[in-house]
């Protein structure tokens, strides 16, 4: 603690599980965006990753609501937001955004792997057979019609999906953006932001959980979807980083009686995560680092290698800003007069285990439903060695 | 024409007596429902529609002694470290070379007058100090209320905004939306009057004592009349004749809440 603060302002009320809820949240929209992107816009090359992308968004969906209600004083009164909710406030809305979304993501992931699902059905037996008969939900015969008409209802699933993706993490952001009496958070600019931050940590997440299942399952990695997947990186990269900036240096221009203490935020309190890591590791060099990648003829393990780091830090930079937004918000005083502190604990709800475990959990429903329903489309590799194109559509 | 009455004096006695029972009954239910008319408005001699409150902080006679802040949490239970306040206190001291400092040590519940507090700034080249009571403002466009997400604090018709602690989820929306730093979550310890922890506390500017026609506690406490309260519908009250009278200013007023702690004795630099 330093300077003044108001005296009940001692205590950071929005901890480390409140960082790792928007971070969650926005891998489920950028991974969502990213099956959107083969499903409706028609990118081929994103084909090996369409299906995994959209049990990845599933899974790290399922999750989204635990942090939060971990975090309330009293957890047991959760569901009075669905049960009495007050209309004119944002957060409200999380629970109807988030179960609209859960239903879109469902109905498109059972729709998407119901040929599969039946496939199984039949051929398994005991318990695994009774798990993929429930799953079928007793139709275990698809005609040539019933495909064709699945196949249009994912295409507008996928294509709401976008909408309520940008819904659901554009309302995370205003979570933050639509509070007066906070000038770090207090910006119309906050749920743009949010959003294309999204995009880029769910475009990193998959080419990272791309590059590791493969090496796992020891298959090949297509490097034209790598090479997609890292460019679309790059492009939402771009635009994140000027937003990002812009957001600061408006401030900086305006220089209204809150920018004394921004400046001696981003400078001195978080400067290390900000400057440092969302802007320079987390944006910067990754930019330069796709870049190169693009721009110099590598083989392709070391693209595959430079890709990989190179998502790595990105997604390290998105979950950094998390931080600098939620905890940075709060180490100011509303006295503008002085800063708090903050030190996650390591035990306890609030502490780095438990935030630990929660991170993780999205993992393991994610390995249950990659045995369950494999995503996996076992078609030769070197069908699709042609030249990249956007404006392919899928066959 | 004669006329005979075919009754023997018992009947006439039996239906007499029917006619004088149902004839009280009947006479009585107009009062009764007076009664229970009244019985429902038990509390109710208040009526929140007749009244709307306001706060004046005269910072030119507060002698931050404190008193305000501990006959607070006695009145409201609010528990005793200094991290949990309803109000409180700080000093603004203004050096001649124009650099401000602020404190409140422990909310200015144990005062200023004793060392190490009262020598803090020995040293400086003060020109001026001062100390600004603060407490909840209850804005009148509460930006608290709009975001709690179950509608559990509200602002009633006399114009105070009020915590449903047994309706409160502890999201802390309200805490980081208040732009005063009124608010605060009762710890595991906290011993409430409504017996509940883990969730949202805040001034309420007495409600339990002001519509039953006392003062709120720290008005009641203060001995330099630094703190000022009365209804502002009424012309006769004793706010209504300082906003009447005096230059008032209030907190943070760009960003639209409308407060109603009313300031006298303002100075830039106070926020």
């Amino acid at each position: 603690m330093e300077g003044f603060l108001f005296p009940n302002e001692g205590i950071i009320e929005w901890d480390l599980l409140i960082v790792i809820y928007p971070f969650i949240t926005g891998l489920v929209a950028g991974a969502f965006i990213v099956s959107s992107l083969y499903h409706v816009f028609g990118i081929t090359s994103l084909k090996p990753v369409a299906r995994f992308s959209l049990i990845t968004a599933l899974s790290f969906l399922l999750v989204t609501p635990l942090p939060l209600a971990m975090h309330l004083g009293r957890p047991e009164r959760a569901l009075e937001m669905f049960l009495t909710p007050n209309l004119n406030s944002a957060m409200s809305a999380f629970g109807y955004i988030w179960f609209v979304y859960l239903l879109i993501v469902l109905g498109e992931v059972w729709l998407v792997f119901r040929p599969d699902i039946v496939k199984y059905a039949g051929a398994s037996e005991g318990l695994k057979k009774t798990i993929y008969s429930a799953l079928a939900l007793g139709v275990y015969e698809i005609p040539e019609e019933a495909l064709a008409i699945d196949k249009k209802i994912i295409k507008v699933l996928a294509f709401i999906g976008i909408p309520t993706a940008f819904l659901l993490h554009g309302y995370v952001g205003f979570i933050f953006g639509a509070v007066k009496a906070n000038p770090w958070w207090s910006t119309p600019l906050m749920p743009i932001i949010f959003l294309m931050s999204a995009t880029v940590s769910g475009i990193a997440l998959l080419l990272l959980s791309y590059v590791v299942v493969s090496k796992i399952r020891k298959t090949p990695i297509d490097q034209a979807c790598l090479r997609s997947l890292a460019l679309w990186l790059m492009g939402f990269l771009s635009v994140n980083v000027v937003l990002e900036g812009l957001e600061v240096f408006t401030m900086f221009y305006e220089a209204e009686e809150s920018w004394g203490i921004i400046s001696q935020l981003i400078t001195q309190k978080i400067g290390i995560s900000y400057f440092g890591i969302q802007f320079i590791s987390g944006a910067i060099v990754p930019l330069m680092v796709l870049g190169i990648v693009e721009a110099i003829g590598l083989g392709g393990q070391a693209k595959t290698v430079l890709r990989f780091l190179a998502s790595a830090m990105v997604l390290v930079g998105v979950f950094a800003m998390r931080w600098n937004v939620v905890i940075g918000g709060q180490l100011i005083s509303k006295s503008l007069r002085g800063f708090s502190s903050y030190v996650p604990p390591v035990f306890g709800i609030n502490g780095l285990i438990v935030s630990a475990v929660v991170m993780s959990l999205p993992f393991v429903i994610l390995a249950v439903l990659i045995y369950l329903i494999p995503p996996w489309q076992e078609e030769p590799q070197a069908v699709r060695r042609e030249p990249l194109s956007f404006d392919s559509r899928p066959r | 024409m004669r006329y005979e009455l075919k009754i023997s004096r018992r009947d006439f006695i039996k239906i007499g007596a029917k006619g004088l029972l149902g004839g009280i009954i009947v006479s009585s239910i107009p009062s009764l429902l007076r009664g229970f008319t009244a019985a429902a408005k038990i509390p109710g001699t208040y009526d929140w529609e007749k009244h709307y409150w306001g706060f004046v902080c005269d910072n030119e006679r507060c002698i931050g002694c404190g008193r305000c802040v501990v006959a607070c949490k006695l009145e409201n239970k609010v528990p005793w470290e200094p991290e949990y306040n309803r109000t409180w206190v700080e000093r603004y001291v203004i050096t001649e070379s124009d650099e401000i400092f602020v404190d409140s040590p422990n909310a200015g519940r144990d005062g200023f007058a004793k060392a190490p507090i009262s020598t803090k700034y020995d040293g400086l080249n003060i020109r001026k100090s001062f100390f600004v009571p603060k407490l909840c403002n209850q804005c009148d466009n509460p930006p608290c209320v709009t975001v709690c997400p179950v509608g559990a604090t509200y602002k009633t018709k006399d114009g105070i905004v009020l915590v449903d602690q047994e309706h409160c989820i502890g999201c802390r929306y309200c805490i980081q939306a208040c732009p005063y730093g009124a608010r605060y979550i009762l710890p595991d310890s906290s011993e409430t009057h409504l017996g509940q922890v883990r969730v949202v506390d805040k001034c309420t500017w007495c409600y339990h004592r002001i519509t039953k026609g006392l003062l709120p506690a720290c008005v009641e406490a203060c001995p330099a009349g630094a703190r000022i309260f009365g209804d502002l519908r009424d012309p006769a009250s004793p706010v209504r004749k300082i906003l009447s009278e005096k230059r008032v200013y209030v907190l943070k007023p760009e960003l639209g809440t409308e407060p109603k702690v009313y300031y006298i004795g303002f100075e830039k630099g106070v926020y």
